[in-house]
């Protein structure tokens, strides 16, 4: 089912939540919001779902609008952050309650939902836990019931708030891959929220970024982290070095240095910041060209097969933190306290008067 | 060694401590809980059981009594709904004047019960705003069963809510939007999810909304008129009985309540000993 979202706009007193959401949802799609909290994510979400009324604009399924449209009557499967099963009921009847509520004329028969509850608690690798009860289950155990209880009613699409988020992080590694594969599988409309940027980038097909109410971009994984539209999504997307200069002539004059920005070459005499990432920065022991920032040393660490290095710039009162591989590091054999060369290979530059909202 | 002798000293004054609170403790419920209760039975059998049963089956003890679970019966399902439907409302919905709402619920609390009576009185006496009116419609409502019922309303009304209230704001309300989403109309999410999770703290507020119907008098007897066979609840009739020197028929009558507190009471600590086996499973 495709989902179209036009002109959404949503307020909670007098703070906006929401400001002109437009934003479709193709069939089958697995799509990430990704943002902040507060960002509006989560009411988007329960927008869609129906759990939050739509005050201004239309959210539509299959061209059809929704609008009047109960939650009950929707036809979506939502998965709560914190898994939200039923305490006083068995893995069992959690996952066969969409199926029990039923009006009898449209309820499969007992052995018929037996026989879909084994299938689903099989899929997500329960199969003998059915009798237990949710307190007696750890927390992705619990979230994968909850998965499945969703799945049980056989929606037309899957929403999930922050699935992962309550989870520690190799269960939740294990998860969001069992999350792909099975959306691999069911080609199930699908929309999660995150604030977590390495599962967006890890899950998604789309991945939509949402700041103060507001989408910021939306594309694919590489889209968005290659080609990242404003400071906000290149500063969320990971880590981050800001160069603060002023163009001239399609150069960032840093005072002691000029790096390249050949997108602006139009523009002149404008402040203007450039975003490098941590692992797009070359070091050097011996000054190459004028054009390096010099830079001393001041703490080095290493998680797992890359060394992280905090620099302090000689030419102003600014860090710089600096990713390089395991054997980068060992060629350079740095130390601390040493003044090394820096230079970005790759740099966006944005002017900060552009984004100011 | 000395460390030793240290901690033994700590622990020997800690069960020192323990100990002197604990007997207390004990003393203190024995001398204003325990004894009065005994006290009560003493009395009451003092003249023999002929005479106490005589006392409990005489026919204005046995309409008061049929007047009290009446009462109750009327009472406490009565404020179950309200109870329920305020909890509700202030759990699980954002709305202006919530705040007041809560006092509100509270005010029984806060005014003493003969107070309570009087405004009742005021408002339901044939000079009264609404009085007048019932009473060209023919409807009596101060010292008649009506009355009864409207005051003990009004005093136990708290009871139930607010011991739903913090069950219900710890639940939150995505158990609720995850039924509602599996398909389920908003009865079978009330039937299915609500109730079960707040069934235990539910027959709590109902047991002691009971409790305090049957026990009420300061609200009561200001209303009720006191007319013996009809408008007489057991502690006004353990009352009059007092009054005209009848000693052991009051005390049988008071016997007979105690015996039901003494029953609500069982029921009470079962409830609780049920809710704890729930916290503890959760």
């Amino acid at each position: 089912m495709s989902i179209e979202i036009r002109d959404v706009t949503k307020h909670y007193g007098s703070f906006q939540a929401l400001k002109n959401i437009n934003l479709t949802i193709s069939k089958g799609e697995l799509v990430a919001l990704l943002g902040p909290s507060g960002s509006g994510k989560t009411t988007l979400l329960r927008m869609i779902a129906g759990l939050e009324s739509v005050e201004e604009g239309s959210i539509s399924f299959d061209g059809k609008d929704l609008s009047t449209v109960h939650v009950n009557q929707r036809d979506v499967g939502f998965v709560f952050q914190h898994y939200a099963l039923f305490k006083h009921m068995t893995v069992f009847d959690n996952v066969a309650f969409g199926l029990n509520i039923r009006k009898k004329s449209l309820r499969p028969s007992k052995q018929e939902i037996e026989k879909k509850v084994h299938e689903l608690l099989e899929l997500v690798k329960l199969s003998g836990f059915a009798h237990r009860y949710p307190s007696q289950l750890s927390g992705g155990q619990r979230q994968r019931v909850a998965l499945a209880r969703a799945l049980a009613v056989e929606p037309k699409m899957l929403l999930l708030d922050e699935p992962f988020g309550a989870l520690d992080a190799k269960v939740r590694k294990e998860l969001r891959r069992w999350l792909r594969k099975l959306h691999n599988e069911m080609h199930i409309t699908s929309v999660f929220v995150t604030h977590d940027q390495e599962e967006a980038l890890d899950v998604a097909d789309r991945i939509v970024i949402m700041n103060k109410g507001k989408i910021e971009q939306v594309g694919t994984p590489s889209e968005v982290y290659d080609k990242p539209v404003s400071p906000f999504v290149y500063d969320f997307l990971g880590n981050v070095n800001l160069f603060h200069g002023r163009l001239q002539q399609g150069k960032l004059n840093l005072g002691s240095a000029q790096l390249d920005a050949p997108d602006y070459i139009d523009k002149d005499e404008t402040d203007a910041v450039g975003y490098v990432r941590p692992h797009h920065l070359t070091v050097e022991r011996v000054r190459q060209s004028k054009d390096e920032i010099a830079a001393k040393i001041t703490f080095m660490h290493s998680i797992g097969p890359t060394w992280h290095i905090e620099m302090r710039r000689e030419d102003i009162d600014a860090y710089v933190e600096v990713e390089l591989s395991k054997e980068e590091f060992m060629q350079l054999d740095l130390k601390v306290g040493e003044i090394v060369y820096v230079s970005p290979k790759e740099m966006k530059v944005f002017i900060p008067e552009d984004f100011i909202i | 060694m000395e460390k030793s002798n240290n901690s033994g000293r700590v622990k020997g004054q800690k069960s020192a401590v323990k100990g002197v609170l604990i007997s207390l403790m004990l003393l203190y419920l024995t001398l204003f809980l325990l004894v009065p209760l005994i006290f009560i039975f003493v009395k009451a059998f003092e003249q023999g059981t002929a005479v106490y049963f005589a006392a409990i089956t005489d026919s204005d003890a046995l309409s008061a009594i049929k007047l009290t679970l009446l009462v109750v019966i009327i009472t406490v399902p009565l404020n179950t709904v309200f109870g329920i439907a305020a909890a509700w409302c202030i759990t699980k919905f954002q709305f202006r004047g919530k705040q007041l709402l809560l006092s509100l619920i509270e005010l029984p609390f806060a005014i003493s019960p003969v107070i309570a009576g009087l405004i009742f009185i005021l408002f339901f006496s044939p000079r009264g705003a609404l009085g007048s009116l019932l009473m060209d419609w023919g409807i009596k409502i101060i010292f008649s069963v009506p009355g009864i019922i409207i005051v003990t309303m009004f005093v136990t009304l708290p009871f139930i809510a607010r011991e739903l209230i913090p069950i219900m704001q710890t639940q939150g309300k995505a158990e609720e939007e995850a039924a509602i989403s599996l398909g389920a109309s908003g009865w079978k999410m009330f039937m299915l999810v609500t109730l079960p999770t707040i069934k235990w703290g539910l027959l709590y507020g109902m047991i002691l909304c009971s409790a305090r119907a049957i026990g009420e008098f300061g609200a009561v007897s200001v209303v009720s008129g006191r007319i013996r066979g009809m408008t007489n609840t057991m502690p006004l009739h353990v009352e009059i009985l007092y009054n005209e020197y009848q000693f052991s028929a009051a005390f049988a009558v008071a016997s007979l309540m105690s015996l039901l507190a003494l029953v609500t009471l069982s029921i009470k600590s079962f409830i609780e000993y049920k809710t704890e086996k729930q916290q503890v499973g959760e």
